[in-house]
């Protein structure tokens, strides 16, 4: 297992550690390879392939299973990339601020080709999925670890220079790395102040059966886009049989347009812990994990301070609050790039450190979950609330909100609108009341709970979100009347394409195929029958993919077809066949063999 | 909703397409159809492996939801439907992403006639492609002196992956990439199979259901007319399986 922390936090310092250090002070834990292999590449750049095999043999795993996981996670190398590698953010919303023309500007103040090294090895620039940050972008990720944000010009030639001149990063100007959290409208949940432990203390005057039975008066449902009752959760995960319970917070916000976990575990960090220590109490949880996407990199250091204050403070550890026998720690495993981890059965693979492949389920993991044994994955959202409900009591969340989607929820709002940022309703708010809070003027769509999620045309905006209406995953990305919304649902293909875990074929195969469709749509060379060849991969994905995210990749793709066809059908060009390569450009290789280039070589070109 | 069922004497029983398949307790849809001498197209299964569920050809639909027979639990009474056209089109396209995904001529390929993956897209009526092609670029491992590697083949069923762990222990192959680019690897420092203790005898030599892993100098050994799907259909019981 995982070594003790304060070794941990300790070892984290060693810069140089070699390799064998390294394995070793993970114990030689083949469940800690992805731990292994991101700490490896923060030290060496990237992964050789002796590397990975002297990983592999200390590790007491196969060098193919070492590879298979070094090669699945989209922040690992084994090829090798530059000693600066910058990643832009590569959201729709980055994408409307303007990051395509900033990464070419990089690039070519650099002399890099996007997705390459520069031969020299200083630096790799390329598009990594959104990083978060759409409320303060365009962003870009600085070696998997610092983040710039509200990129501009000059900005971008500052970068350049500073590369050039070999700064290192931790030298840039520290402003350039300032996240804000932009809370705009707090509701119960960011706005009840909560000393550190009470709710741990209410928790356990309660008692482990009282605080499920609060969860479940409480109807609060799981925040990270599937919705199940958090105390049925619960509830399951305690009575299943197993020689440990674990507790896993699923911080692996990847959804493009989410950001609202980020500014929980920034703000109220205290508040997420506790939502797990109180779930432990619940669920007999003597082990707490929580899964930090590789994009959050930068929160890792202080979420640990977090932790430890809370250790120092008896909320953590052995006997927490003096309660002889309610022993619970918590770790934290970082990603290493991976929207599909998000998926909890995903997010444990990953967690042993394997490819984050989708599980088959049942068994559901509250039954049969880390090391096979009952896990609780919740959503730090979901924690937040568990951590007021365990205070205030179910029937006062359960006030909150409609009958069936009880108390508040947080919103990612990003896109075409004055204000973005975060913004804390009570379920059953209309999209309407959103869009005028957020600022939106001359709004043409909204995508909620993102890319997956529903693309809400403007005689939708008086829909709740709720779970009887629109449920959402917490992202609220505006769009308006300026916005072609064919380059939205195009921006999300390229994302679900370049996500899918490739497990499954349709999702492996009808994701890249969707890109393929689009991009001929783009080029101009689409005909009715591409658009209603999308139609027909979006259907099949929709009823035959391994899990639900492949399912959800044609949503926008649908949506967009649905509610916006002009968009696609101004790019057609024509309504009859059109093949998908260009036929007179096909020729040329016979034109110059020949020596010929009159009219009579070329094709009749087509109006 | 599930009343139990009896067929005859044999125990409890789920409808499968309106007839009554048996079942023992733990089995899979896919598993009792299959002892039921009943076909459920697939190609990733294999009833010596455990079920993986990723080439999703056996998708079934069970009270209105879809979802794969290999790894639903049987139940009894429950309404299983399998062999509608909305199920076969659905199968059929699902080949067509498999054949445009990989390079597969059949007209110059070993298996053709022995491969389960043409003869699925016969039984499921498969005409063309659809799609375009992907025609990506893949080299043949011929390192081996006794085994071919032809990557262009490869389905990513994982059965030689799951044979070589489970019979051979010798986990010779692995999945590696994401998306689009998840491809099959060889465990070996060079990554060639020559450099693996992989044997003509071993299971996951014989495991493949397409031509990806073949015998070497085996060529044609049995003529065109004679091979499986010759005189069968992947849909005649027993037909399915490569070894």
């Amino acid at each position: 297992m995982v070594p003790a922390h304060g070794l941990l936090s300790q070892a984290a310092c060693i810069a140089d550690e070699p390799i064998e250090s390294l394995v070793s002070r993970y114990a030689c834990d083949p469940h800690a390879l992805v731990q292994i292999l991101r700490e490896a590449q923060a030290r060496h750049t990237w992964l050789p392939r002796d590397m990975l095999s002297f990983v592999a043999s200390t590790l007491g795993l196969t060098l193919a299973h070492v590879e298979g996981v070094a090669t699945f996670y989209r922040f690992f190398h084994t090829q090798p990339v530059g000693e600066y590698r910058v990643l832009f953010s590569d959201n729709i919303t980055d994408r409307m601020q303007g990051n395509a023309a900033l990464l070419a500007d990089l690039c070519q103040r650099l002399g890099v080709e996007p997705g390459q090294m520069r031969a020299d090895g200083r630096v790799s620039v390329d598009f990594c999925s959104c990083t978060g940050l759409c409320d303060q972008g365009p962003s870009l990720l600085i070696n998997h670890h610092q983040v710039v944000t509200r990129l501009d010009a000059e900005r971008v030639a500052r970068i350049a220079f500073l590369i050039e001149a070999r700064v290192p990063v931790s030298d840039w100007p520290a402003h350039w790395s300032r996240v804000d959290d932009h809370i705009r409208r707090a509701d119960v949940l960011l706005d009840t102040p909560l000393p550190p432990g009470a709710a741990i203390a209410a928790a356990l005057a309660r008692g482990a059966c009282g605080l499920v039975d609060e969860m479940t008066t409480s109807n609060l449902r799981g925040r990270g886009g599937a919705g199940f009752v958090t105390g049925k959760k619960w509830e399951l995960c305690r009575d299943a049989k197993g020689s440990e319970h674990y507790m896993v917070c699923n911080a692996d916000e990847g959804e493009p347009g989410t950001f609202k976990d980020r500014v929980l575990l920034t703000c109220h960090p205290d508040m997420v812990f506790e939502g797990m220590t109180i779930g432990a109490l619940a669920i007999g949880a003597r082990r707490g994990l929580v899964y930090l996407r590789g994009e959050y990199r930068y929160l890792l250091e202080p979420l640990r301070d977090v932790l430890q204050r809370r250790r120092d403070a008896h909320l953590l550890g052995t006997a927490i609050q003096g309660h002889t026998g309610f022993d619970f720690d918590i770790e934290i495993h970082v990603g290493a790039g991976a929207y599909v981890c998000g998926e909890e059965s995903s997010l444990i693979e990953s967690l042993e450190g394997k490819r984050g492949t989708p599980r088959i389920r049942p068994p559901f993991p509250a039954e049969h979950g880390y090391l096979g044994q009952p896990t609780a994955v919740d959503n730090v959202e979901t924690l937040c609330a568990a951590t007021h409900i365990a205070l205030q009591g179910g029937a006062w969340w359960a006030a909150i909100g409609t009958p069936r989607s009880t108390g508040t929820n947080i919103h990612s709002v990003s896109g075409d609108c004055d204000r973005p940022g975060i913004y804390e309703y009570p379920m059953g708010t209309s999209i309407d009341r959103i869009l005028e809070d957020c600022g939106a003027h001359d709004t043409q769509a909204v995508q909620v709970g993102g890319p997956s999620g529903k693309c809400l045309s403007a005689m939708e905006f008086g829909r709740r979100i709720s779970f009887e209406d629109l449920p959402t995953a917490g992202a609220f990305m505006v769009f308006d009347r300026s916005r072609d919304m064919f380059e939205v649902a195009r921006n999300y293909a390229g994302f679900f394409a370049e996500e899918s875990c490739g497990f499954c074929t349709p999702c492996r195969v009808g994701t890249a195929l969707v890109v393929k469709s689009m991009d001929k749509l783009a080029a101009g060379r689409g005909s009715r029958h591409d658009v209603d060849l999308l139609s027909g991969i979006d259907t099949l994905m929709h009823g035959t993919t391994h899990c639900g995210l492949g399912g959800s990749a044609c949503n926008a793709l649908h949506d967009t077809i649905v509610k916006f066809r002009p968009a696609y059908e101004r790019r057609l060009k024509s309504l009859h066949f059109e093949p998908a390569f260009d036929l007179d450009a096909e020729l040329a290789d016979a034109r110059r063999a020949t020596g010929r280039d009159d009219a009579a070589a070329h094709l009749e070109s087509t109006p | 909703m599930t009343t139990l069922t009896k067929a005859g004497n044999t125990g409890v029983t789920f409808s499968l397409d309106g007839e009554d398949v048996p079942f023992k307790p733990g089995e899979t849809i896919l598993q009792a159809a299959r002892r039921a001498g009943r076909y459920i197209p697939h190609l990733c299964w294999h009833p010596d492996f455990h079920a993986q569920g990723s080439c999703r050809v056996c998708i079934v639909r069970v009270k209105g939801r879809a979802g794969s027979a290999c790894t639903l639990q049987a139940a009894a009474g429950e309404v299983v439907e399998s062999n509608t056209d909305e199920l076969n089109a659905e199968r059929k396209m699902l080949l067509q992403m498999l054949f445009v995904e990989g390079n597969h001529f059949c007209p110059s390929c070993e298996k053709s006639g022995n491969c389960l993956l043409q003869a699925t897209a016969y039984e499921m009526k498969m005409e063309d492609v659809l799609f375009e092609e992907f025609y990506p670029l893949r080299p043949i491992d011929a390192s081996h002196a006794d085994v071919l590697i032809d990557f262009n083949r490869c389905i990513l069923c994982e059965l030689c992956v799951r044979a070589s762990h489970d019979v051979d222990g010798k986990d010779v192959f692995a999945i590696a990439g994401h998306g689009i680019g998840t491809h099959l690897v060889v465990n070996s420092m060079s990554g060639k199979l020559v450099d693996t203790d992989m044997a003509l005898t071993d299971r996951a030599a014989s495991i493949c259901p397409v031509g990806a892993i073949l015998p070497k100098r085996r060529g044609f050994v049995i003529p065109i007319g004679e091979r499986r799907y010759d005189p069968h259909t992947a849909a005649d019981p027993g037909t399915q399986e490569a070894s």
